[in-house]
């Protein structure tokens, strides 16, 4: 290891590695409940020339490598499992191109969300692009690499789908475009070669180290509104959705359950959010929004809250802080969640058990879902708080969690960056000749198996 | 330790990395070192480890902890109302933890040990306190409305005491009738305090509280937004109750009035909101008002102002201490490389500290004949009609 | 318990129908009006159960004072036309309940009531409210917006409980018997609705505006005209309370505004809107409040006067864009003082 962090000081500079107790206790884990796996080394490389020799010589000497951006994907993915390196990629956080024709923007995998929407904001106010709920200092790659989706989703689809190249560092140390930034200097699609790109995406980072992307960027509307649709019957929810996507008239819809405040327990919220370059347009699209689900008003059974435009404000923050404060639910700092991706008319059943468990548990939950496309799919959210400082706390939310992944592969979604435990649950039920395809790809590219050993493997 | 109870409730968000803006990286120590160690959620995790002895208390950990440089971004954007205002006195309680342990870095401890031997951070002579009035003619504090409190900095760096030379001026232009305490004034405490040495701060305080009061002071008006924040903020609990002013506060009024040369070339200046006069104590507009009331200034604003201003790097004794270097990512480096980004001419400072870690950046990066850091009275002198 | 003081025969015997025919949202030829009543007394559907907006309006139009919008809700309730849909009523009905947290307090005069808008106690500043006393809080809730949800059951319910509390746990014991409304819904809800329902009301509510009114003869030395035009937007619940309107006018002329003669004001005055918009009837509301700001815009106010807060979250905005500066009655006088 010694001789590792000499060739790494070399590479990267002696300031930017570490072999410290504290560098390695604070990397060993992110803010959920996964138990801490502790790097040898932390390396933060400020160019793909650096990554890539720090990936010959992670080769050389077969030590694991794990790419972090922000660490907030709270599932403990980029958690050292079998010791290593851990590759903090912030450094290379540049704003590279922005293509206002063509609407993409290039960046630097350790670019942040926050940053690139400040930049949008005051380079290119007609620009912004699909941000998650994530704080703002969350990395653009980490979300895009896991399958993120955020406040654009409903109209666009997953973060992935999003995405119009890549520039990766793989496992032996090649630096390979993917995209038509292979054949060309821009970097407009994926489209018309072959899709490599989904070589990289939702591998939890076991098949490379993403240096550089480009995502589409989308108009920014003047005008910004939204409306909370409310009712108390989740099996109304699925038509709900159906009805509100099918008018694409909105960026973002969010269903959302909590039993805290009090005024919120037991009712289904529908955030639907919306923007338009008049006020005229704006009313239009409210009006049609309104109409798709006339049959619900009429009947008196939901309704669209009365919002003073102080109370919008929080559902119209980008990226909506209300989520990051659910960690202080329980005055402990921790909350972890199961995303399910699954079908929307799953949402009754989601729902249902999701209470159970969450009263089983006894643990502090929020339930929701993000609609992804129009209606195709959501990623329905059980989210519990713990106190981690008690360790009872987190066990419990570790169990609901554990349960939670359970039954949402037994009701048919799938778990979204998924926990360790949860990847097992996936790779029993998955067709066992995709485990064999993965594994396959998995040895051709990386074959010392250094790259983020320990996840997505079958036991 | 005090405020220990909020430690655990830290979710590593990184809200606190970050200005209101999110335009980049805000926390000095955080982008001086990068790692996750140096922001505030890895500085509280880390704490937390240590009390509950899962790690130990090595240099590198006290490095950490000395490092926050007391700017306070992460108060001001941590996302979770209810201990948000308790992160910079947690962070000062672990620095007194470190204190009262006797292991602080070498740098923290020499620091410590001038002020307490000499009154001053510099280790100079007390006597030498009134060195920067040569050739000036400034009264000693007696019945006058003002006591002008110097500080450390305005008294014995050479760039500081031009500050205070120039201050002094526009006061005295301007009609206000002050009085200095000499050689009778002793360090403010106010870095003490920040470096977690709450007795000396006590000790520095009270002696000052004891001069002000046997000589009936009822005003003061600091140099430094530093001793305006502490004079005004903590010597009240130790029985020192005076109204405190920082310098800008008393000019922005007055200089409405004053008459300024309108021949003078124009020029494009920006003012950086010192952290102890700008998110301690909310007050951003008396140097403004000052700015706008010279012809011929064209007020412009960086990405970072207000609430979202870049510390400069020089709090928490840094300015004394250089405990976070100063490397290209340093907060001075990429304070003025900003203030180039927004077109000014001119970098308005209103903080002594302030103006020697700017000007210091502007050497090191090579911006000298692209970018000047000059005071506020500075700027107001050179534009202003002698009679 | 609590029967509502309504006369059907007062009703039976109109031959004007004021409180139809003068209806700001429901159009009618009188004998058209007068089949409406008739199902209303006789309880049957009646479109008006449907229609009506909740405005409050009509408790003003009626000469006999016979609470006609009150029997409204009583119908309501009754037939079960909600008004608002379920799900945001029984949210409403949470979010706004009391949470039993009131503790005894000493109070002195002047009492500011601030019912359950602790966001806006800051306005209680100053020599204009020396030595006054504030209470806020659930547990002193007005109660009066269940009119708009046609849940005149709950004001039955809550507000005997809420005048206790004011009494009980503030005034009584502190010798004061008086109690300062901030808000016309408040001020309403002592002197109209609860004796309607012939709930006693142990105190003297005093109307801001009356208060305000008799603070700035005091302080007349040191007033400084602002010499501005305003507009006021008149809030629904001072329909209950018309004997009122004067104060605004004494109150302008005494800091030194000028209203602005314009179509939607005093008796023709418009809702806010927000009411609407929990009815569903957005359009209705983008409707009365473009006519609304139109009005106040055309007659060239600087200012868009608010009593109610409710009024002045809703609409603050979107006055604000019009270039006119919304501002509460209370921080208008503050800006007249020196």
């Amino acid at each position: 290891m010694k001789e590792l962090y000499r060739e790494l000081a070399t590479i990267v500079g002696p300031e930017y590695v570490s072999d410290q107790a504290e560098e390695r206790y604070i990397y060993s884990m992110d803010p959920g409940t996964m138990p801490p796996a502790a790097p040898d080394l932390v390396v933060m490389p400020n160019s793909t020339e650096e990554v890539r020799r720090i990936m010959q010589a992670a080769n050389r000497h077969r030590i694991p490598v794990v790419p972090l951006g922000a660490g907030l994907v709270l599932s403990g993915l980029s958690r050292a499992l079998h010791g290593g390196i851990i590759l903090d990629m912030k450094r290379m956080n540049r704003i590279l191109e922005i293509n206002e024709m063509s609407r993409y923007a290039l960046v630097e995998a350790g670019a942040s969300q926050g940053m690139l929407q400040a930049h949008l904001k005051k380079h290119h106010p007609g620009l912004k692009h699909s941000a998650p709920d994530a704080p703002p200092v969350a990395t653009i790659a980490g979300n895009v690499s896991i399958h993120g989706s955020g406040h654009i989703s409903h109209a666009h689809g997953f973060h992935s789908d999003m995405l119009n190249g890549l520039e990766v560092v793989l496992p032996t140390g090649e630096v390979v475009r993917i995209g038509s930034c292979a054949t060309s200097d821009y970097w407009f699609a994926r489209a018309p070669l072959p899709d490599l790109a989904g070589l990289f995406l939702g591998w939890a980072g076991t098949t490379g180290i993403i240096t550089k992307l480009a995502i589409k960027l989308y108009p920014n509307h003047r005008f910004n509104d939204v409306g909370v649709f409310v009712s108390e019957d989740p099996e109304l929810v699925p038509d709900i959705l159906h009805r509100m996507t099918g008018t694409q008239m909105a960026e973002d819809i969010t269903a959302w359950m909590t039993p805290k405040p009090d005024w919120a327990r037991g009712f289904l919220h529908c955030n639907i959010n919306y923007g338009a370059n008049t006020k005229d347009e704006l009313i239009w699209k409210r009006n049609l929004i309104r109409a798709s689900v006339k049959d619900y008003i009429d009947r008196k059974i939901a309704g669209f809250m009365p919002l003073p435009s102080a109370m919008k404000a929080p559902f119209l923050d980008v990226p909506g802080r209300i989520l990051t404060r659910f960690a202080d639910v329980r005055k402990g700092g921790g909350f972890e969640y199961v995303g399910a991706i699954m079908p929307v008319e799953l949402f009754p059943t989601a729902y249902h058990r999701g209470l159970e468990i969450a009263e089983q548990a006894a643990v502090s939950y929020s339930l929701g879902a993000r609609v992804i496309g129009i209606n195709h799919c959501m990623m329905f959210f059980y989210a519990y708080a713990f106190n981690r400082a008690d360790d009872a706390d987190v066990r419990r939310a570790q169990q609901a969690l554990e349960e939670t992944n359970r039954a949402v592969v037994d009701m048919g979604g799938i778990p979204w960056k998924a926990e360790l435990p949860a990847q097992k649950e996936i790779l029993r039920k998955m067709d066992p000749n995709m485990v064999a395809l993965m594994t396959r790809i998995r040895a051709v590219l990386d074959p010392n198996g250094i790259m983020n050993p320990g996840n997505w493997e079958v036991d | 330790m005090q405020y220990e109870e909020i430690l655990h409730r830290c979710f590593r968000c990184g809200y606190c990395k970050l200005p209101g803006n999110y335009v980049d990286f805000n926390c000095p120590p955080y982008q001086a070192f990068r790692f996750e160690t140096y922001s505030p959620g890895g500085r509280m995790w880390l704490l937390r480890a240590w009390l509950d002895n899962k790690i130990e208390l090595t240099d590198r950990l006290q490095e950490i902890i000395f490092s926050c440089v007391n700017c306070g971004n992460c108060m001001a954007h941590c996302t979770f109302p209810k201990f948000k205002d308790q992160l910079l006195p947690a962070f000062t309680a672990a620095k007194a933890e470190l204190v009262n342990a006797g292991r602080v870095p070498p740098v923290i401890r020499d620091c410590l040990t001038r002020l307490y031997q000499s009154g001053n951070a510099y280790g100079r002579s007390p006597k030498k306190r009134e060195q920067w009035t040569r050739g000036i003619e400034i009264e000693r504090f007696g019945n006058q409305d003002y006591l002008f409190f110097v500080g450390d900095v305005g008294a014995f760096d050479t760039r500081g005491q031009e500050i205070a030379r120039s201050v002094v001026r526009c006061l005295k232009a301007n009609g206000i009738s002050f009085g200095l305490l000499g050689a009778a004034e002793i360090s403010d405490g106010n870095e003490a305090g920040a470096m977690g040495e709450t007795e000396l701060f006590r000790h520095l305080a009270e002696k000052n509280i004891q001069t002000f009061n046997a000589l009936g002071v009822r005003q003061i008006i600091t140099l430094s937004p530093h001793g305006f924040h502490v004079i005004k903020n903590e010597y009240p609990r130790l029985g020192g109750n005076y109204q405190v002013f920082h310098y800008s506060q008393i000019l922005a009024p007055v200089l409405q009035k004053t008459a300024f040369r309108t021949d003078l070339p124009p020029v494009r200046v920006t003012y950086h909101d010192s952290c102890y006069l700008g998110r301690h104590n909310l007050e951003y507009g008396s140097a403004r008002k000052m700015l706008s009331a010279v012809p011929g200034l064209e007020l412009v604003e960086m990405e970072r102002n207000f609430q979202n201003a870049l510390c400069c790097g020089g709090g928490g004794g840094n300015v004394f201490t250089g405990i976070i270097g100063s490397g290209l990512d340093t907060a001075a480096r990429a304070r003025v490389r900003e203030a180039l980004a927004s077109g000014a001419q001119v970098l308005a400072v209103a903080c002594p500290q302030c103006a020697v870690m700017l000007a210091d950046a502007v050497k090191v990066e090579n911006l000298d004949g692209r970018l000047e850091v000059r005071e506020l009275s500075e700027i107001v002198n050179s534009r202003f009609e002698a009679k | 318990m609590y029967a509502l003081k309504y006369d059907p025969q007062i009703c039976a015997q109109c031959e004007t129908c004021d409180c139809l025919m003068h209806c700001q949202y429901m159009d009618f030829e009188l004998a058209e009006a007068k089949a409406e009543r008739e199902k209303i007394l006789t309880g049957q559907a009646s479109k008006v159960l449907n229609d009506c907006v909740t405005c409050y309006a009509c408790e003003e139009y009626c000469p006999a004072d016979n609470h006609p919008f009150y029997q409204i809700v009583e119908r309501q309730e009754e037939q079960g036309v909600l008004p608002v849909p379920t799900p945001i009523t029984k949210q409403q009905l949470r979010m706004m309940q009391a949470q039993g947290t009131i503790t005894p307090a000493a109070v002195n005069a002047p009492v500011i009531n601030m019912c359950f808008f602790p966001m806006l106690t800051g306005c209680v500043r100053g020599p204009l409210y020396e030595n006054a006393s504030v209470i806020v809080g659930s547990d002193i809730f007005c109660n009066i917006m269940w009119l708009h949800f046609g849940k005149n059951s709950v004001i039955r319910e809550r507000l005997p409980r809420m005048i206790d509390n004011i009494w009980n746990f503030y005034l009584k014991d502190s010798g004061v018997d008086e109690l300062v409304c901030f808000h016309d819904e408040c001020y309403g809800t002592y002197t109209r609705l609860a004796p309607a329902f012939g709930m006693k009301v142990p105190f003297r509510p005093v109307h801001l505006f009356e208060y305000l009114s008799a603070r700035l003869d005091q302080l007349k030395n040191q007033i400084k005209p602002i010499g501005a035009k305003v507009a006021y937007q008149r809030p629904c619940s001072n329909r209950l309370v018309p004997e009122t309107q004067h104060w605004v006018d004494d109150i302008f002329q005494k800091i030194g505004v000028e209203r602005v003669e314009r179509r939607y004001d005093r008796e023709n005055a418009l809702c806010c809107g927000q009411v609407f918009r929990a009815q569903q009837r957005d359009e209705l509301a983008d409707d009365i409040q473009q006519r609304n700001l139109d009005d106040m815009q055309q007659a060239g106010a600087a200012y868009c006067v608010f009593n109610c807060p409710a009024c002045l979250f809703t609409l603050a905005d979107a006055v604000a864009e019009r270039g006119i500066f919304p501002i509460l009655m209370s921080d208008l006088c503050q800006s007249a003082l020196k």
